[in-house]
């Protein structure tokens, strides 16, 4: 699966296709592309998702959450799309990255990695089970999930088919982004994104993860990303989200960052009906670094539930949590987040914020930000605010002529934009930003 | 037909149950510069604010009107495409907003559906504009007035007024915050912008300001109405004598 473009099997088969495997019916087998430990893993993976009661709302991670979207018993598993040349079409990204997959319903349908330097590794999970066993055992799934979701992340683990591995040697620096397709399609269909990033030491690169619907369905997606950062290496990720708003989306995170080392997470949520995120950060060495970011423009009768964790193991760390939701109709956001500074972690720097700009009195946010501190000598903030457009800001842009709406779409960019900022990169910024624009029907 | 004016009839307004203005009346032709001077608390802000559109205000009678038309009923937005302008004596922070694509925002605003900017000739006037009021450049990628300066945020309300070119334009208290240097260069920007098509009412309580933007008129303000209109020279005397001597003389009056 390294060349070019890789099609398994002709579209004539394809259209034909059942759909009606039901993601909750017993796997009867697993597919031949991965090896037999791999597979038995699956196998275990299953009867631990079995095993796990569904969240109740008394369950603590569930709190406020809207429980009616956890029943995943209508979704069945994808069959391969109809027409992959079409969805590798709109598969329009930035214009300059150093590598592009795009996946499809489970499958790769395209790959191209002309623009990585030699050493790096950017292959189909299954084909880094294979070839790199002990590299992939030692980080698929490694960590725990530990904010709500492991019932989910298990089924995850039985059910996932393909996914992104990338590994990036020692020293070398990827500058241009590398950017991963995530397209769903069919009524009520379920893929299980993954993406797996392991950077070694001092190396450094940048990926942006991109979540797509195809039309305009119900489905669910049920994704992991997982970060691992060497020593002094430097990522940046980002997850763009544009599933239908019809999609019920999971995107659990896992991020371990060793000494000085600085991972930059970026999530801009625009799509979906519900969306439950879990960002779990461990510093784990000296002088290591988590920015936790994340866009929520929401809308509609959207539901973007958003867990946290800043787990500081090492002194010296920092993590610097900025969530900003703008909500509007009848939408709801909530944000749970801890920061724990374990024993020993001295001279902690912990900051989360979450502020909320209310548009509409239907909405709702609730945020609930956690604090608990077993070191001496930590610099922790913590703190959360609601606000409404502010009028004078609003007469402002009313006085040089700009309608109100588009007034307060400005507003909104804003808001997000000093989000953006935080990327400290330029470039990302930009093409973020015109994401944004375009999705905030802005013209600027 | 009359000269195309801004007019202000005998207007009253208040905020709350508060009356503010109480009977203000004043005409600035289209292609004269008028200065009103007043102490603070004299109602000035609220003039220009009400010009403006600020719903905090109530007109509880009166009329302004723009080139014969009354603008009390509009929309703060659409007076300003309409061609009015107020500089703000206190701009706002707009954060994560830059100000090109502000001022672009607002240009846009004045096209028809469907119509877009042209991005080079845009930037290019930008430039034009920023390089006279002696703005740097990476001023245009900056949240707009965010961090700035008492300065820099009026400069920034000039460039404004440069790019969008309005037919009458408000500048409240420009002055205040700028030491000299950055005085003549903002005076000297609203100066550039003088001209028969644009009508200029200067607010300030300085007379300082008057010496580089040289008014056609000048009116003084007190307790929401205008006690005295005269030559450019008032503002001499008012700087020499201060307000009291006009104030007994209205009330004599
Ligand atoms: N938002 C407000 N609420 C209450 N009073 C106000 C408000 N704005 C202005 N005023 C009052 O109106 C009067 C005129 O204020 P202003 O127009 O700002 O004067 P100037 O600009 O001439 O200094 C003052 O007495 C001021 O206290
Ligand atoms: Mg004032």
């Amino acid at each position: 699966m390294t060349s070019s473009t890789t099609s398994a099997a002709p579209s004539s088969d394809i259209l034909l296709a059942p759909s009606n495997v039901g993601v909750l019916s017993a796997p009867a087998d697993y597919s031949a592309d991965w090896p037999e430990w791999f597979r038995r893993g699956q196998k275990t993976a299953w009867e631990t998702f079995q095993a796990i009661p569904q969240p109740k709302r008394t369950d603590e991670p569930w709190r406020f959450a809207n429980l009616r979207a956890l029943d995943l018993s209508d979704f069945t598993l994808a069959v391969p799309v109809e027409n992959e040349a079409a969805l590798i079409v709109r598969s329009k990204g930035f214009p300059d990255v150093a590598a592009k997959l795009i996946f499809a319903n489970e499958r790769l349908i395209q790959r191209e990695a002309t623009g990585l330097p030699p050493g790096v590794l950017l292959l189909p999970l299954e084909q880094a089970a294979t070839d790199h066993q002990e590299l992939f055992q030692r980080n698929f799934m490694s960590t725990p999930v530990r904010l709500g979701s492991k019932k989910f992340a298990a089924l995850h683990r039985a059910r996932l088919r393909t996914g992104a591995f990338l590994h990036v040697p020692k020293g070398i620096v990827i500058e241009r982004p590398i950017e991963i397709w995530h397209w769903v399609e069919g009524e009520d269909a379920t893929i299980f994104p993954h993406t797996l990033i392991v950077l070694e030491d001092g190396a450094s690169a940048s990926v942006i993860d991109r979540f797509v619907s195809a039309n305009d369905e119900s489905s669910l997606a049920i994704a992991v990303n997982d970060l691992t950062l060497g020593s002094g290496s430097k990522l940046t990720y980002v997850g763009v989200q544009e599933w239908s708003s019809k999609t019920t989306a999971f995107h659990l995170n896992t991020t371990e960052v060793a000494m000085n080392g600085t991972a930059t997470a970026l999530a801009m949520n625009f799509g979906g009906s519900y969306i439950r995120g879990e960002s779990d950060s461990h510093l784990l060495g000296e002088g290591s670094r988590s920015v936790m970011l994340s866009i929520n423009p929401a809308d509609a009768e959207r539901e973007i539930d958003q867990r946290t964790f800043q787990d500081h193991f090492a002194p010296r760390a920092t993590s610097d949590l900025l969530y900003h939701n703008a909500l509007s109709d009848a939408s709801r956001t909530i944000f749970a987040g801890l920061i724990k500074v374990e024993e020993g972690a001295h001279e902690t720097d912990a900051y989360q914020k979450v502020r909320n700009l209310i548009l509409s009195d239907e909405a709702e946010a609730n945020s609930m930000p956690g604090l608990e501190i077993l070191a001496d000598n930590v610099r922790c903030t913590h703190g959360a605010t609601s606000g409404e457009l502010n009028e004078d800001e609003l007469f402002y842009m009313l006085a040089r002529g700009i309608p109100p709406n588009q007034a307060a779409q400005l507003i909104v960019r804003g808001f997000f934009g000093t989000v953006l900022e935080r990327l400290e990169n330029p470039i990302l910024e930009e093409q973020l930003g015109a994401i944004l624009d375009r999705k905030l029907n802005l013209t600027v | 037909m009359p000269v195309p004016s801004l007019s202000i009839l005998d207007l009253h307004a208040s905020i709350g149950d508060k009356p503010i203005l109480k009977g203000l009346t004043l005409e600035i032709p289209k292609g004269e510069v008028h200065a009103i001077m007043g102490k603070n608390g004299s109602g000035k802000s609220t003039l220009a604010k009400i010009m403006a559109g600020h719903p905090d205000y109530t007109v509880t009678s009166g009329d302004v009107l723009l080139d014969g038309e009354s603008i009390l009923g509009m929309e703060p937005d659409v007076r300003a495409r309409l061609g009015l302008f107020l500089a703000f004596q206190y701009p706002m922070e707009i954060p994560g907003v830059t100000i090109a694509n502000f001022i672009r925002a607002a240009l846009q605003s004045r096209l028809p559906e469907g119509e877009d900017i042209d991005a080079i000739d845009y930037y290019e006037n930008l430039y034009k504009k920023m390089d006279l009021l002696s703005m740097s450049r990476s001023f245009t990628s900056r949240s707009v007035n965010e961090g700035f300066s008492g300065g820099e945020k009026k400069r920034c309300e000039i460039l404004q007024m440069a790019m969008l070119q309005p037919s009458y334009a408000v500048l409240d208290e420009t002055d205040s915050g700028l030491d000299i240097d950055a005085l003549k260069i903002v005076s000297a920007g609203v100066n550039s912008l003088r001209g028969p098509n644009i009508g200029m009412l200067v607010i300030t309580h300085y007379q300082r300001l008057l010496d580089y933007i040289v008014p056609d008129k000048v009116h003084v303000m007190s307790e929401g109405r205008i006690i005295l209109s005269g030559e450019k020279d008032l503002a001499l005397k008012l700087e020499a004598e201060g307000y009291d001597w006009v104030e007994k003389e209205y009330q004599a009056a």
